[in-house]
């Protein structure tokens, strides 16, 4: 299982050694701990590197999904305009959980989550990826603990989302027209796709779950008519007993390999779907910061040229309050040339992530893709092998 | 058996009242309890208001409007291992003599309510039927019931004025009830009578409303739903014009083998269903029309004294020759005849009704065809073969039977003579014999009960073992048929969602390709174009194998639906040997009696006159008593015969059908399994390039 399973976020992480710098991690060992409610997973978090700013080429530490949480906020936080590689789910409903199957899956997104940011060029320089991989326990945990108030995410949204309507309220009212939106027929477009193509993906796997329940409904079907046919068999005597209790115990073994294939396509496509649909969410999370940074560079711009008109006023009446005013529309320009540079930062950000975004999603869709196609072909070529046996048998039975 | 019970379920249709629906649970729920069980639709005639004072007391729901005459409708179950009357009923049902019983059970009144109302109309008609269904627990006070009830129904038969005039009341009451059908059509007894809420609802309300949430319909995927292929079956054709490689398997007859020998052929096709008016019998007003489908066979058996004929036949001619064959044909099995479905008329007219129902009469034509002894039986031939209207008899129904019977009685009662010889060789039918059936019906029970054994029983040690081993083999084929459903509805679905995926990629492709602003995007609509081809080709190529393996997995169901027959067939033996229990019992009464008569004549000197010619009397009707026994024996002989060859028969060619099946079944998964693999090698080669190991 664990030498089968496919990494489409490691793919270009080189995991050997090599004199080129390298940094691979892997997310290894679940473990229950903890009681009811209480009770979580943890992951032994293996990293080799090279990396001159790592305590060594090797290093070991446990860590727990929120700490992974941790991670990604604190990136998001600090890396506006990259698409932060996207978590697995937090909430799982109780009763699958603590299944086996449940946490091999997260396990494997959480360590495509982590080699992604450690193969991405900028995030794997970030101070708190060295953290995350390399602190001790109790540290993680301080950090984490502390910053979770800080890093409240969702609050913040939902302010800004307030103030959004609140200022969109007054525009009306005052009669302002602001550009809050960005007009840019590219960046439409970009956005256009984006939620789009969540919505494409969403179904895609939605089917793809669907082709994996289904394999297993045929496996439980093909058990269930071998076991009768086997018993129909026990009930006739001669050749016909022995054609039933053969074509029985085939069945059965074919609804095991039906199982095994079922789990191989859920983890080789439609996780990979998955994880592209949580992709393209954080994408659009990135979208909404950028946003968010377009009115705040609009509103800074619009205040700054009313207190530079203002200003102007007053030098012209060379009142007294002239200088102070003075400083303040140079605090306020420098702060909107500010708002202005991180604004064009995410944008530029943006769109060099696009190119790698789609390069990426080429290869690892195709992988997933490719996988699928590799299982669905062992299947049949199993299936078609394991009836074919049985041809013999019965052709023996009724000459006999 | 599900699908059986589904089938004739949908028969009983809902009604919006409460009762009704408290009434349709329990009886899915009977059913669910017990799952090899035949349900049988039954026309309880509820006869005087004693019976209907009875009923209202043990019904469990109020059955309001429910008056002397009104014929209720009941859903009947038997549980094969608990007893023995399920084979008697399926006779029944399958030489239409009319079915059966069955009797609403609600947990508590079980058992009062069997045997209260149930039995007696038990008794009234259907012949030697044995009453095992009773637990043995229960033994002691069930017997008491069954005696008790079996009085009453003595009282009843005996004081009820049964003359023609209460005859023609009834006829009346019925005509009142519902003057939408005939009184003595067995099948419109399930016609409702808007009057009566115990009468279901028509069933066109079903057909108006097919998604209406009913569980009672909720039927399960059923094999002849999923055809895909051409009706006749051997041939399919590829969508890729490959040859199919089930091409060479079993037919789609399943069971219809061309030939025992392999010169001999009859070949018969069904076609061309024509809607016609019935000038003569325009008392039912919407049921004066009716389909014809033409019959045309193709034979080179001499008999038959041409090569190619074709006749039109309506569905009741259908009937009519399948209770004919079940008259002619004891102890035969006789493949059971398509169900009669009632519809209303306008339903009947339906494209897709006439449609089944030529298919269903095509397959079992052809079934009958298949039959080394029925293919050459006159009944057969002259359905073939004569034109116009059918010139076989129909034998009356089972009401009219019942009344003439009635009517009958006084005279029968005062005669008490002895059967003519010519009848005993048919079973007794509620009716025509009354007196025999209540003498045969009393000669079982003390079968059953009574501590003297009877003077024959069944002593063939092999055939009760065969017996037995058919059971279980029934129970496993009905288990395997209903997995073999199972796995055919996982193979559509899988069919389906391949389908569905394919269709999402598809559109995803066309959205990549429309958005593309960078090459890659391109490169990866590519990808997922190979993807969706390969995943629609898949869904077809699954969607064929599955219409294939209904074909060759419904010769279990065929098998399932011939079990009916055997039993049939079985019922037929057991009720031949009740006849000649009875005779023999008879004739040892008669023997006593006239022992007696002799001794007390002996007695007096120069003998007593009246004695001496109640004496001539009596030995008279021991004569015909002893020739109806002779040839009740011969009957019962001739039976067990037909069984035994037939049994035969049955085994060497299940054998030969069975493994043609799996010999099928295999090749036809061994080819579509080939053909996806190949499907989805192309697209894993096409693919490698992304695979971990090329890089």
């Amino acid at each position: 299982m664990e030498q089968e399973r496919s990494l489409p976020g490691s793919s270009l992480s080189p995991r050997s050694p090599s004199s080129q710098p390298y940094l691979s991690v892997s997310v290894t060992d679940p473990v229950k701990l903890g009681n009811g409610v209480q009770a979580y997973i943890s992951y032994r978090v293996i990293t080799k590197t090279n990396f001159p700013e790592y305590q060594g080429p090797e290093k070991i530490v446990i860590r727990r999904y929120n700490d992974f949480v941790w991670l990604h906020d604190r990136l998001f936080e600090k890396y506006k305009g990259i698409f932060i590689p996207s978590l697995p789910e937090k909430n799982a409903v109780e009763k699958f959980r603590f299944s086996a199957e449940f946490i091999e899956m997260r396990r494997q997104a959480l360590d495509i989550f982590v080699n992604r940011i450690a193969s991405h060029h900028e995030l794997q320089k970030s101070e708190d990826l060295r953290t995350f991989l390399q602190a001790e326990e109790e540290t993680m945990e301080r950090l984490r603990s502390h910053d979770s108030g800080i890093f409240k995410k969702k609050p913040a949204d939902l302010m800004q989302i307030f103030k959004d309507v609140q200022s969109k309220v007054s525009d009306i009212v005052l009669g302002k027209e602001k550009p809050v939106e960005e007009s840019n027929p590219e960046y439409e477009k970009l956005k256009h796709y984006i939620f789009e193509l969540e919505n494409h993906l969403t179904e895609a796997q939605k089917h793809a779950y669907r082709l994996v329940k289904r394999h297993r409904e045929l496996g439980q079907a093909l058990s269930d008519f071998g076991k009768a046919a086997k018993l129909l068999g026990a009930c006739e005597e001669n050749a016909v007993g022995k054609g039933f209790s053969e074509m029985g115990a085939k069945s059965e073994m074919l609804s095991v390999k039906l199982q095994k294939e079922a789990h191989q396509l859920l983890m080789n496509f439609e996780e990979p779907l998955k994880d592209y649909v949580r992709t393209v969410q954080s994408i659009k999370a990135t979208i909404a910061e950028r946003a968010n940074a377009f009115r705040q560079q609009c509103e800074l711009a619009e205040t700054t040229r009313l207190k530079e008109i203002n200003l102007d006023k007053l030098m012209l009446m060379r009142s007294d309050k002239a200088s102070e005013a003075e400083v303040e529309y140079k605090e306020l320009k420098a702060a909107s040339e500010e708002a202005t540079k991180r604004f064009e930062t995410i944008v530029a950000l943006m769109n060099q992530e696009t190119v790698r975004f789609q390069e990426q999603k080429t290869l690892d869709v195709g992988l997933a893709f490719h996988e699928f196609a590799k299982g669905q072909a062992r299947l049949a070529n199993g299936v078609a092998d394991a009836w074919r046996s049985l041809l013999p048998k019965l052709e023996a039975l009724s000459v006999s | 058996m599900d699908s059986w019970n589904t089938k004739l379920c949908r028969k009983l249709k809902p009604h919006p009242s409460k009762v009704h629906e408290k009434f349709h649970k329990d009886i899915e729920n009977l059913g669910r309890r017990t799952r090899n069980t035949i349900f049988t639709i039954l026309p309880l005639i509820v006869l005087s208001s004693r019976r209907r004072e009875d009923f209202l007391k043990t019904a469990p729901f109020e059955p309001e409007g429910l008056h002397s005459g009104h014929v209720l409708v009941f859903l009947t179950s038997f549980s094969p291992p608990r007893c023995s009357v399920v084979s008697s009923v399926t006779l029944l049902y399958s030489s239409s003599v009319v079915s059966s019983i069955l009797l609403y059970c609600s947990e508590a009144h079980q058992t009062k309510w069997y045997f209260l109302n149930s039995l007696l109309f038990y008794w009234i008609l259907f012949p030697g039927l044995g009453y095992r269904m009773m637990d043995s627990e229960n033994q002691g006070f069930e017997a008491a019931q069954l005696y008790s009830s079996r009085d009453e129904m003595e009282n009843l038969v005996l004081k009820e004025p049964l003359s023609s005039k209460s005859f023609s009341n009834y006829r009346s009451a019925m005509s009142s009830l519902s003057d939408s059908h005939h009184p003595l059509a067995p099948p419109t007894i399930l016609t409702p009578a808007d009057s009566d809420p115990l009468l279901s609802p028509p069933l066109d309300r079903d057909l108006r409303k097919p998604n209406a949430s009913d569980h009672f319909i909720s039927e399960p995927l059923h094999f002849s739903d999923l055809s895909f292929g051409p009706v006749d079956g051997n041939h399919v054709t590829d969508v890729n014009g490959v040859e199919s490689p089930s091409k060479s398997s079993v037919s789609s007859g399943g069971l219809s083998r061309s030939s025992s020998s392999n010169s001999d052929y009859i070949r018969i096709t069904v076609s061309n269903p024509q809607k016609e008016q019935d000038v003569s019998n325009s008392i039912v007003p919407g049921g004066n029309s009716y389909v014809t489908y033409l019959i045309t066979t193709r034979t080179n058996i001499p008999e038959f004294g041409g090569s190619e004929f074709s006749v039109r036949r309506r569905f009741k001619d259908v009937v009519t020759l399948s209770e004919r064959l079940a008259e002619s044909y004891r102890g035969f099995f006789i493949p059971p005849r398509p169900d009669k479905s009632v519809v209303e008329g306008q339903v009947m007219q339906k494209q897709e009704f006439v449609e089944q129902r030529r298919v269903a009469l095509e397959k079992y034509l052809r079934k009958l065809a298949g039959h080394p002894v029925i293919r050459k039986s006159d009944e057969f031939k002259v359905f073939l073969q004569v034109q116009g209207r059918l010139p076989l008899p129909t034998t009356t129904d089972v009401a009219s039977r019942m009344f003439d019977g009635a009517v009958n009685l006084p005279k029968q009662l005062l005669n008490e003579s002895a059967m003519e010889p010519q009848e005993v060789v048919q079973p007794a039918k509620g009716g025509r014999d009354l007196l025999r059936l209540f003498k045969e019906l009393k000669q079982s029970v003390t079968n059953d009960w009574g501590s003297s054994k009877p003077p024959v029983v069944e002593e063939d040690k092999e055939f009760l073992e065969k017996k037995e081993k058919l059971r279980d083999f029934e129970q496993q084929l009905s288990a395997t048929s209903q997995q073999a459903e199972s796995l055919v509805k996982a193979q559509q679905d899988m069919a389906e969602t391949f389908g569905e995926l394919g269709l999402t990629l598809i559109k995803l492709t066309k959205f990549e390709n429309e958005e593309a602003v960078f090459n890659c995007q391109r490169v990866c609509a590519n990808d997922t174009k190979n993807i969706a081809t390969a995943a629609v080709k898949a869904s077809r190529l699954y969607r064929e194998l599955n219409a294939q393996t209904v074909k060759h997995l419904d010769v279990l169901h065929d098998y399932l639906g011939l079990m009916l027959a055997v039993h049939g067939a079985f019922s037929e033996r057991s009720s031949a040997l009740l006849t000649e229990q009875t005779l023999l019992s008879d004739l040892s009464s008669l023997h006593t009696r006239a022992e007696k008569l002799e001794a007390a004549s002996s007695k007096v000197f120069g003998g007593d006159k009246s004695r001496i010619q109640k004496l001539e009397q009596l030995k008279e009707t021991i004569r015909t008593t002893e020739d109806a026994k002779n040839v009740a024996v011969r009957e019962y002989e001739r039976i067990k015969e037909n069984n035994r060859s037939e049994l035969e028969r049955f085994d060497r060619e299940r054998q030969a059908d069975f493994l043609s099946m799996l010999k099928g079944f295999v090749t036809n998964q061994v080819g579509y399994a080939e053909k996806i693999s190949d499907v989805w090698a192309k697209v894993a080669e096409e693919t490698s390039n992304y695979s971990k190991e090329s890089n």
